[in-house]
């Protein structure tokens, strides 16, 4: 596939030429000629990786044998590798930087894959380096061969098959390139381990150019002047931001664009630490289980400014239900495609959030100075009518002096980790519970898997938040259903000392489907009840961390605070929660975001 | 609607597998695709022939300048533009239907590019409506085999797709 430098300007250009015939190249070795699988390390450390998680194999053998040489990144030894590239995916959520994972051929791809397919899905910057058979043996059904490429096409950005040692460098220089840049995105590179071994001259690219991808930076000056008239003249605005916003790095400009202008924020689930949660400007998360304001926020505007979202299914609700509503539509986005895909766009700006959102606030500025109007625009009934849907549901939920509540550990979790925490979670009711209760004020601090929906990624995730900062306070939210998908991960806790502290919110259900089952299948709870639990302490245990079970609410916070006192040591929290508890508020599939769930009537007609 | 679609991108191996597997793995139409190598031989131009709603066909032209390997997408029903697509059928040529059959080809444009003692294999170029037209006006029974390449469009006059 797509491998060679040829058709790319690669600046400085290779000083050897691309017109030796392709297979002998290595037999025209020079004594400054290096191996493919140490001109891979020189690549990664060219590009100043500080960690590659992966696992080795057959394939990636040259590979392994040049990392024990050297010591420019740190190799992490996972226990599989859909753990190496979760982590490498949180590592590059919590840091900005490009992730970078590292696994054989054959069952060592495929079991990369659900990583990658969750990275896409999230538009997480990765470069997943896959060892492949010899070029020989490609199409020959050999020993651990798998078409790589084939199978990643659909959950990557891009990727390539390395096929000729002297394209190694040029092809990992545009795998970062690709990866960090517009939307960002996981970039396979495939290596036959021929290639590794054979020798050329190593040159690292200092620049890319690519005639086939330019990605927009620059919004329209011209569609940003319209966006500001229309925020401007509005009566019910509101400020809707997601994923993008978090990933570009634009949350300091947001701030800045909503208190200039004094509008309501709500942040998607993958927004969230986007705008800081402890201000009152913000409504709170939106969409299926976003707050009752956020969402009639949402369907009642007039003017919306969608920032890095994508009118996800689950934050839109029925889009015909949306769209009875009338109201005009901002949206800034990197990537074209997301822009009118499922809700018609009246002002499209193409861009980078930070760029678009940086000049939106200097023309604000200056259209101050100039025309001396002040831009405060008086929505202040619209404000009244945001606090009164505040008071409608207030995230209430029932306390308990006898069972664990768990929205009740979470918020204790808030404040005994001071708002301060990386929070990873799996996927499930305590995913929503962590994203409703612990409130992220910075962004990059939440860390979940919205798009794919992945149980399985709170431990890896929250060994890549570790490594990416090895000081900080490090929580990962999950359910006894979701650590069982990735529990062996214990080991590589373990091994590099990573004081994690493990939040399970254990409900002996599958509780995401059972809350289902109850409302849509008349409580026929059909394999969603999670029997034959082992005992999680006495697991953690085994690998030398600290376990605790905690069943009383009288105790939830003085656990927490025992388990934070203890820096420098992995814990395992068994928090035994109320079992039937649900989450609201909820949007009922197929209905509109403001025909919300609220849990009072639910009880009722139980 | 019907769009004829027209692409660039770099000639490399797989590129036709990103392009079929965004159309298949997205649920759009695709009536037809061809490819070849351009007169630059780094790169390869493709004709789809798609259909589908005006929000749909904004999609499919998003989708595919999204693809990395993509150079530059054309719309040609954005404006005017020339079609052509090449059919050869074998029909049943037996006297007394040889002369009817030659004069059908005739009427259409075609041409007999091989003739057997009781078939004819006929060569026609144009639109797909008018291929789909001369198909139409044959005998059923007397089709023996088609086989079509699939459109190839170019915008008329200075209309061009370059880098
Ligand atoms: C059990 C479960 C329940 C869920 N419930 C909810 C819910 O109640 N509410 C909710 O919101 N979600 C929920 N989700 C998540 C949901 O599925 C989506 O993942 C999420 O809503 C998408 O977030 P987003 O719109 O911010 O887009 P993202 O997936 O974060 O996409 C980011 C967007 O920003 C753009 N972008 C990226 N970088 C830049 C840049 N530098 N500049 C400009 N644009 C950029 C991208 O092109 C993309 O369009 C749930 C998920 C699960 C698993
Ligand atoms: C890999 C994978 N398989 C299945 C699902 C479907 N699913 C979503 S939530 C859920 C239940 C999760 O249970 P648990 O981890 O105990 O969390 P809880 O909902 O009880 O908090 C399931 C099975 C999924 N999201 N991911
Ligand atoms: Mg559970």
């Amino acid at each position: 596939m797509a491998t060679s430098a040829k058709n790319a300007k690669v600046n400085p250009v290779s000083a050897q030429t691309q017109s030796e015939s392709l297979g002998d190249s290595h037999k025209k070795s020079t004594s400054h000629d290096i191996s493919g699988a140490e001109i891979v390390i020189r690549c990664l450390n060219a590009e100043k990786v500080k960690f590659v998680f992966g696992y080795p194999g057959g394939a990636v053998l040259h590979i392994y044998d040049e990392i024990f040489k050297q010591n420019g990144f740190k190799h992490i030894l996972v226990r599989h590798e859909q753990a190496a590239v979760h982590a490498a995916d949180a590592f590059s959520r919590a840091t900005g930087e490009v992730g970078v994972a590292l696994v054989t051929s054959g069952p060592g791809a495929t079991n990369a894959v659900t990583g990658i397919a969750t990275a896409y899905m999230d538009s997480i910057p990765l470069v997943v380096i896959s060892g492949q058979v010899p070029v020989p043996a490609i199409g020959l059904d050999a020993f651990q061969e798998v078409d790589m490429v084939g199978i990643t096409r659909p959950c990557v950005k891009h990727n390539f098959l390395v096929k000729d040692v002297r394209d190694i460098a040029a092809t990992i220089k545009k795998a970062f390139y690709i990866a960090s840049t517009g939307r960002p995105g996981p970039v396979v590179v495939d290596i036959p381990k021929d290639i590794t071994a054979h020798k050329t001259s190593f040159h690292y690219p200092e620049t890319v150019e690519m005639r086939s991808y330019n990605p927009v930076l620059k919004g329209h000056t011209g569609q940003i002047k319209k966006a500001i008239k229309l925020l401007l003249e509005a009566k019910r605005p509101m400020i809707y931001t997601g994923g993008g916003l978090v990933l570009g790095d634009g949350a300091t400009e947001l701030v800045k664009l909503a208190r200039i202008l004094n509008y309501p924020v709500t942040n998607t689930l993958m927004g969230l630490g986007g705008y800081p949660a402890t201000d009152k400007q913000f409504v709170g998360m939106l969409g299926m289980h976003g707050t009752y304001e956020a969402n009639m926020a949402m369907q009642n505007c007039d003017v919306l400014i969608a920032v890095g979202a994508r009118f996800d299914d689950r934050v839109i609700g029925n889009p015909k239900h949306f769209l009875s509503q009338k109201r005009t539509i901002i949206h800034i986005d990197v990537d074209p495609s997301s822009i009118s895909k499922r809700v018609k766009v009246d002002v499209p700006i193409v861009g980078h959030v930070q760029s678009v959102l940086a000049e939106m606030n200097a023309l604000l500025a200056t259209e101050v100075n100039q025309t001396g109007k002040s831009t405060k625009n008086d929505i202040s009934d619209w404000w009244a009518q945001i606090n009164e849907w505040r008071k409608v549901h207030g995230g209430r939920y029932e306390m308990s002096d006898t069972v664990i509540k768990p929205q009740y550990v979470i918020e204790k979790l808030w404040e005994v980790t001071k708002g301060d925490a990386y929070v990873t979670s799996d996927v499930g009711q305590h995913q929503m519970w962590a994203a409703q209760y612990y409130k992220f004020d910075k962004p990059r601090r939440w860390i979940n898997s919205g798009g794919l929906g992945t149980m399985g990624v709170g431990l890896p995730y929250a060994m890549g938040c570790q490594f990416a900062d090895k000081n900080a306070q490090v929580a990962c939210v999950t359910g006894e259903g979701s650590i069982q998908m990735n529990i062996q991960e214990l080991s590589t806790c373990a091994q590099y000392g990573l004081p994690i502290k493990v939040i399970l919110l254990n409900n002996r259900y599958l509780g995401m489907v059972r809350q289902w089952q109850e409302f849509f299948y008349e409580n026929r709870y059909s394999e969603s009840y999670m029997d034959s639990l082992p005992d999680f302490v006495k697991l953690a245990e085994s690998y030398g961390h600290v376990g605790m079970q905690i069943t009383k609410p009288s105790d939830v916070e003085s656990a927490l605070k025992e388990a934070f006192a203890k820096k420098d040591k992995f814990v395992f929290m068994d928090f035994i929660t109320e079992q039937s508890e649900n989450v609201f508020p909820m949007v009922e599939n197929g209905r509109g975001i403001s025909e919300m769930i609220l849990g009072d009537e639910k009880k009722e007609s139980k | 609607m019907k769009h004829i679609v027209s692409l660039l991108m770099e000639n490399e191996a797989g590129g036709l597998s990103r392009v079929a597997g965004l159309f298949s793995s997205r649920g759009y139409n695709i009536e037809s695709l061809t490819v070849a190598a351009t007169e630059d031989p780094t790169m390869s131009r493709m004709t789809i022939v798609t259909s589908g709603s005006d929000e749909v066909i904004e999609q499919i032209i998003k989708q595919l300048n999204k693809l990395i390997d993509v150079i530059k997408v054309l719309d040609l029903n954005d404006g005017k533009y020339i079609e052509r697509e090449l059919m050869l059928v074998k029909v049943k040529a037996t006297t007394p239907h040889r002369e009817e059959m030659k004069r059908m080809c005739d009427i259409f444009r075609g041409r007999i590019i091989d003739v057997a003692y009781g078939s004819f294999t006929i060569e026609l170029t144009g639109s797909g409506t008018k291929l789909d037209a001369f198909i139409e006006s044959l005998d059923k029974t007397a089709i023996l085999e088609t086989v079509r390449t699939g459109a190839s469009g170019i915008g008329r006059g200075d209309r061009i797709l370059k880098i």
